[in-house]
């Protein structure tokens, strides 16, 4: 790749999987669970941090010798919520029904502590173009755990992906149903989504032992 | 009654970290130690029990459609409701700074013991979120808003405190090691929260024909997916947040 360099390249892949936000780092996990019990609705909320995470980070890196350091966090709220502003609109206008399915979660991106983390840890010290990299690599990798998440939770709760019915319809009883299989319920609800995300964790350290902590 | 039943769903049905996962990044970072749970529990309560009334305030008066109307006639027709991220976002970073001021000048001791915890509240969700449900929820009076602070706050004391004392004790326990630390911890959540989902019948005796709770209802869609298999993806939690 020419447009980036092996550094730059780092910057988008790390978060992935060795410094993943979710898993990691412990940022953004508030207005992440509660929305994955549906796969849309996760790649939309991913979709939305990435936007905000982006363009954010670029902001706060352009402004970064201009805040006076006493006053950026208002400086960063103030940033973020316009952007999620603009993001909240055009979910309204454009994906009505999945602005309500959301509900009060895309508010709470402001307070998505994978953006201030970020904008503290690495725009505030970084050129606007790095920056931009590393918010869409960090949006990427908390993207990832939202889509697994959804992705489990939808197929095991509903049977379906993205509304399709993959799994045949239950009703009817075709497909896997014909077989007796029976969707679990229980995966719709909260508290699966936090033990989903615990079973990645465990996966993940499991795969890489470096990552596993010590107590 | 009213506050009554408002203060009991608020603690523990819809908790705001079992129920709505608000606030998990302070309640996971900040959980190791009891003593610093209980810090940054008292500082969450104090926090929301001042900014959800006050953003009550801006709601009623500022944000909602025709709220302006106290201006006079020709202001009926404004509806700023989408500025209330921006300025609920506001006065959360500005009340933060202002208790903070208030705090260390007339109780020094309670400061030293909030200290840290304060500036870190600012960007808490639980805090936002507290406002928003409260503009979501269209709670009715200042006195009612004044109680889902306080009570929401105690809710998500109870819940930091509640993880905290387990992590101190599950140090002598044999966990497998990669899910040491993070992993078991969300997991011990999750399990909690089922545990709390058990709450649900609370205010209606039991009785969930009567006047479904929000959990209820969520207990009731689960019986139904798992009874007639009903292929719609509706989301439970979702409908937890918007079925009022």
């Amino acid at each position: 790749m020419a447009l980036l360099s092996k550094k730059d390249t780092k910057l988008i892949l790390d978060p992935l999987s060795d410094d993943n936000p979710i898993t990691i780092q412990v940022l953004g996990i508030c207005s992440a669970l509660a929305i994955t019990a549906e796969l849309e609705a996760s790649i939309v909320m991913a979709i939305s941090v990435m936007f905000v995470l982006g363009l954010g980070n670029v902001v706060i890196s352009l402004l970064r010798n201009i805040i006076p350091s006493k006053i950026r966090i208002i400086v960063q709220l103030i940033v973020v919520a316009a952007l999620v502003i603009i993001v909240d609109l055009i979910l309204k206008a454009f994906a009505y029904e999945l602005s309500k399915t959301l509900s009060v979660f895309v508010g709470l991106i402001i307070t998505n502590c994978i953006i201030m983390g970020r904008f503290e840890a690495f725009a505030l010290a970084n050129r606007p173009w790095r920056s931009f990299l590393d918010g869409i690599g960090n949006a990427a990798g908390y993207g990832l755990i939202l889509i697994i998440v959804g992705f489990f939770r939808e197929l095991l709760g509903s049977g379906s992906l993205l509304g399709f019915k993959v799994l045949g319809d239950p009703i009817s009883k075709t497909g896997l149903y014909a077989f007796g299989y029976e969707n679990n319920g229980f995966m719709l609800l909260s508290p699966m989504a936090l033990i989903i995300v615990g079973l990645i964790i465990w996966v993940q350290r499991s795969k890489n032992k470096a990552l596993i902590e010590e107590e | 009654m009213e506050h009554v039943e408002l203060f009991f769903k608020s603690i523990f049905i819809d908790n705001m970290v079992f129920a709505t996962f608000l606030g998990m990044c302070s309640y996971l970072a900040v959980s190791k130690k009891v003593s610093t749970a209980v810090g940054l529990g008292a500082a969450v309560i104090f926090v929301l029990a001042v900014t959800v009334p006050l953003n009550w305030l801006l709601d009623q008066y500022i944000l909602q459609d025709g709220a302006l109307s106290w201006l006079g006639p020709e202001y009926v027709e404004y509806d700023l409701s989408f500025l209330s991220f921006i300025l609920f976002i506001a006065t959360i970073a500005t009340m933060v700074q202002l208790v903070e001021i208030v705090v260390e000048k007339f109780s020094p001791a309670l400061y030293n013991s909030l200290g840290i915890f304060l500036p870190l509240i600012a960007v808490n969700c639980a805090i936002l979120g507290g406002s928003l449900f409260m503009q979501s929820r269209e709670i009715e009076s200042l006195g009612l808003a004044l109680n889902y602070g306080v009570s929401s706050g105690i809710g998500w004391f109870l819940a930091i405190l509640t993880i905290a004392a387990i992590r101190e004790k599950i140090r002598y326990s044999n966990v497998p090691t990669p899910l040491r630390g993070l992993g078991i911890t969300f997991i011990i959540t999750g399990l909690m929260a089922i545990g709390f989902m058990s709450f649900g019948g609370m205010l209606t005796q039991g009785d969930e024909g009567t006047a479904p709770s929000e959990n209820d209802q969520a207990g009731i869609q689960t019986e139904e997916i798992n009874q007639k298999n009903i292929d719609s993806t509706q989301v439970v939690e979702v409908s937890n947040i918007t079925n009022q």
